[in-house]
């Protein structure tokens, strides 16, 4: 440690000498990194939430002409009226959008970036070169994803979740030409990009932290991110495989997932491969991508909701088994993604019982969340009004993934719009409220500014009612019976009474979808004008509030501080302050909580 | 309807740069020492508004069963399904008295603990006893849903045919569904894809012409089940991935290309008795209400009219499977075994059909 410490302050002499290009664009400094991180998650987050509302108008008013359907969709909407295959690109973009480059790279990117080193007390990412180009690779594939949007027979259509053998053969959509092969070779830049990513976080978290930051002593943001990193690393590879080989029966003629398949008057080749083959690869990352997704999300509820109610998160210890135990049931939970395509009943059975259980610790930490919440002195920063919903939403749409993780009842309800409503409250608008929430409490920190809180109040309260204004209505639509990825229901006189429904979801969600252009004019101003923040505004114990507000590299000058005592003690009794930083030593005679 | 949402937005927008303003004239420092941070002000009125948030959720839970709970799924038409639907009811139940308690506890501490200068907050990191407690009633809850889940999985897919059943193939290609019956052998003749192009294109699923099971077979466009029968379906698809996907009778099964799946159930409410069942009526009438006035604005346009809607159980592709996904259905009537087998005898048979 001594030895970097050293090399570093050697380094401080030379800081002058940074260009432009070293400085903002090819940075190898892990808080410059999370920055673009960030902003490049906003930038394919308006995209993504554009979409959505984009098919949110034509599924309210099916087959209806829309003058922003001529402008965005110019030839894909004749006279302004939406095309099925493009109201297929649009979900499946929207869907991979929002899920890899917002929820995984623009959330777990992000704080991963900044937080592991500042609050593990390290100078920097175990390598920031690597750390460069994951920023890098991630930001290619984010190019090649916007490209794809302009190819000629359109984008990919075949549902993000792209099963063969729709999405390998051109002849069965237009967007499975060339629109496929750009979303192939942008997911696998993209999975490049997270595994540099992951295995620098966890290399980091091991090795880097500070004297003193025992594991037992680390903030439950960088629990988190830690175990966010091992399952990502665990099974982003095997999505790499299945894009690999999908990408060989595209183009090489091989037959790992395609098999006695007659489209458009002819029998092609393809023998013995089968499309449930995929269906397994896929979700062995699908479904740990859930908790890639909501892992980072909650560790940053658990700051931030410790932090603003000036108490010690309830439950150190059992939240980190829980976060843990969320990790290792994620792993093995895949197969209820797939209760009704023709796999074996009894592996069914064994999946409903190892889904099922993920209950019992997503039930301790929202019970915990909870008991953090009693007899506390809650500062409502925005942050914290984000953090809050997020333990909502996170009940309200876990609670019905009880319903679909039962086989028997995911017979029913699987692909529904059901679906759709459960797992955009308990992992969409959970992890984004987790990304709103760590954008507001650490925003000071990012840009040594404060966001404008009020407008952070109307953000959180408008876009509060929007979400469970979209997502509640909308299981009553999946309980009716009707399908997701419809284009209209209008060919079905039995939903007819869906229409008013429709109606009010889309309302909901073009009101939510403006509350967004409030977060981002308060973010964009408030980078350049927002009031200059004190060190630690929030009156927080972890270790990134210690270093100077003016980014410098190596976080700290001089020494890096030690620690003494765990991240939450708020409130403790016998101290005059309300906090105690964890670089502050014991006093004589004060115990350290044992963990 | 482009003017009504023109209109929309322009009132969205209008609404929202006014609050915008007022909220700059609330930001202006009024007192030096304005920070960003929430001050006491900000605690109480967020800290009221989060008690409002949970009336509002709970107010949403109440109007959308009361507004919309009548376009749930209405009984289920088959003995599977009333398996399904008890389990559901009893799971709802559950999660739900979950749902308004905890939410109820979670904005509520949020609200009664809204800071303020005197609060000084509890310090409470930690204890085995709470964490045990929710750890163990969880736990016991979710064993009896996972044992009486398994115990009706178990039961719906452990396919025991018996001799009576009835053996249907559900073929499915881009975008629509056939259906085959076995005939008098009771037995379907192999298939393959590659036979399809045989007879001209008559060979409509790729039936095995050198196989003397399928000489009987029947293809259709339309399902006929007979009532309180088992019916075993095997599932085909000529293409890529469907899904048959009955919501009346809670049945359903992917359609795999290179691979037979296979689902039953045993419907027993024909589509006649169905159609006069009271919940099913008042859905048709609250239908047929929507379609008339649609129809009206129709006709004012010079367009024609929407006919009047009677129900059917459907059969609809559940599986994204390219640009006409959504309208790939197949209507499924449900009779008396006699019914039935008068409508099978009027079918054709492969044999004849490709003479």
């Amino acid at each position: 440690m001594s030895k970097t410490e050293t090399s570093h302050d050697d380094h401080h002499d030379h800081h002058h000498k940074e260009t432009f290009i070293t400085k903002y664009v090819f940075s190898i400094d892990h808080k410059m990194i999370s920055k673009q991180y960030l902003i490049t998650g906003l930038i394919m987050g308006i995209v993504g939430i554009a979409m959505s509302l984009l098919f949110r108008l034509q599924l309210a008013w099916p087959e209806q002409s829309f003058g922003v359907f001529d402008l965005l969709l110019g030839k894909w909407a004749t006279d302004g009226v939406m095309d099925p295959n493009v109201y297929l690109a649009l979900v499946t973009i929207h869907g991979t959008i929002m899920v890899f480059f917002v929820l995984t790279a623009g959330l777990s990117g992000t704080f991963s970036n900044l937080l592991i080193p500042l609050q593990c007390g390290a100078r920097d990412m175990a390598s920031g070169f690597l750390n460069m180009i994951s920023y890098w690779l991630f930001f290619v594939s984010s190019v090649l994803m916007i490209a794809s949007l302009f190819v000629e027979a359109g984008p990919a259509a075949a549902g993000w979740t792209i099963y063969p053998p729709l999405s390998a053969l051109p002849q069965a959509q237009p967007g499975s030409g060339a629109g496929m092969t750009l979303w192939l070779l942008s997911m696998a830049v993209f999975i490049a990009s997270s595994l540099l990513a992951a295995l620098n976080y966890i290399v980091t978290v091991i090795n880097l932290r500070t004297k003193g930051m025992t594991m037992t002593r680390l903030p439950l943001t960088i629990w988190a991110f830690l175990v966010t990193a091992i399952i990502g690393v665990i099974s982003f590879p095997v999505l790499l495989s299945a894009a690999l080989l999908l990408i060989m029966d595209r183009s090489f003629g091989t037959s790992f997932f395609l098999s006695d398949i007659f489209i458009q008057g002819e029998v092609l080749h393809y023998q013995g491969g089968s499309p449930v083959l995929f269906e397994h690869l896929f979700w062995f990352l699908g479904h740990p991508e859930v908790y890639i997704v909501l892992l980072p999300a909650l560790g940053i509820a658990s700051e931030v909701i410790a932090t603003n109610s000036r108490k010690p998160i309830f439950g150190y210890r059992a939240m980190v088994a829980s976060i843990l135990a969320i990790a290792f049931l994620s792993t093995i939970v895949w197969g209820h993604h797939m209760f009704v395509t023709g796999m074996n009943p009894f592996l069914g059975s064994v999946f409903t019982f190892t889904t099922l259980l993920i209950a019992i610790p997503s039930a301790v930490k929202a019970f915990n969340y909870i008991t953090t919440l009693w007899k506390g002195n809650i500062q409502f920063n925005p942050g914290m009004l984000f953090a809050i919903g997020l333990v909502s939403t996170f009940i309200s749409g876990g609670l019905t993934g009880i319903i679909l993780g039962d086989s028997a009842l995911d017979i029913n309800l699987h692909d529904t719009y059901f679906v759709v409503a459960h797992f955009h409250l308990v992992m969409g608008i959970s992890a984004l409220y987790g990304l709103f929430a760590g954008v507001y409490h650490w925003f000071p920190k990012m840009f040594g500014r404060m966001m404008n809180k009020n407008l952070g109040y109307i953000h959180f309260w408008i876009t509060a009612i929007g979400a469970y204004g979209v997502f509640f209505p909308m299981h009553f639509i999946g309980m009716a019976g009707l399908p997701r990825r419809y284009y209209t229901n209008t060919n079905f006189p039995y939903f007819d009474d869906l229409a008013n429904i429709n109606v009010v979801i889309t309302m909901f969600a073009l009101i939510a979808g403006a509350a967004q252009i409030i977060f981002l004019y308060n973010f964009i101003s408030s980078i350049f004008y927002g009031k200059r923040t004190e060190k630690n505004p929030w009156k927080s114990n972890t270790l990134e509030w210690t270093a100077p507000i003016k980014h410098i590299h190596g976080n700290w000058p001089g020494k890096i501080p030690h620690v003494h005592r765990w991240a939450y003690d708020y409130s403790k009794p016998g101290s005059k302050e309300d906090f105690i930083p964890q670089n502050v030593p014991l006093k004589k005679g004060e115990k350290e909580l044992q963990h | 309807m482009t003017i009504i949402l023109s209109l929309i937005s322009l009132i969205l927008i209008s609404v929202a740069v006014w609050q915008l303003t007022k909220i700059f004239e609330l930001s202006k420092p009024v007192k030096s020492e304005y920070t960003d941070v929430a001050d006491y002000k900000d605690n109480d009125i967020n800290g009221k508004l989060m008690f409002l948030f949970l009336i509002f959720l709970y107010g949403l839970t109440i109007f959308s069963f009361f507004k919309w709970g009548d376009v749930i799924l209405p009984e289920s038409a088959s003995l599977e399904g009333e398996k399904t639907d008890t389990l559901l009811w009893f799971t709802f139940s559950v999660i739900f008295v979950v749902q308004t308690i905890t939410q109820a506890f979670l904005y509520y501490f949020a609200f009664k603990y809204r800071g303020n200068k005197k609060r000084k907050a509890f310090f409470f990191p930690d204890s085995n006893l709470l964490e045990g407690v929710w750890t163990v009633i969880p736990a016991i809850a979710l064993a009896g849903i996972i044992l009486y889940g398994l115990m009706t999985w178990t039961e719906i897919m452990t396919i025991e045919e018996n001799d009576e059943a009835l053996v249907v193939e559900i073929y499915a290609q881009q975008f629509n569904w056939k259906a085959r019956y076995a005939g008098e052998d009771g037995v379907l003749g192999d298939a393959n894809v590659r036979f399809l192009q045989d007879f001209g294109g008559k060979n409509l699923v790729g039936i095995d012409s050198t196989d003397p099971n399928g000489d009987d077979d029947i293809v259709v466009q339309e399902l006929h089940l007979p009532v309180n029968r088992q019916v075993v379906f095997r599932i085909r698809s000529q293409d890529v991935l469907h899904s048959m996907y009955m919501p009346h009778f809670r049945a359903q099964m992917n359609a795999v290309p290179g691979m037979i799946t296979q689902f039953a159930f045993t419907p027993n409410v024909t589509t006649t008795e169905m159609r006069l069942r009271k919940e099913v009526v008042d859905k048709v009438i609250k239908i047929n209400n929507i379609r008339f006035q649609k129809s009206q604005e129709l006709t004012a346009k010079g367009e024609f009219p929407l006919d009047p809607y009677e129900f059917d159980f459907l059969l609809l592709c559940n599986k994204v499977c390219g640009a006409s996904h959504y309208n790939m259905q197949m209507k499924i009537i449900v009779e008396t075994e006699e019914e039935f087998e008068d409508w099978l005898d009027e079918q054709i048979t492969f044999k004849e059909f490709i003479k």
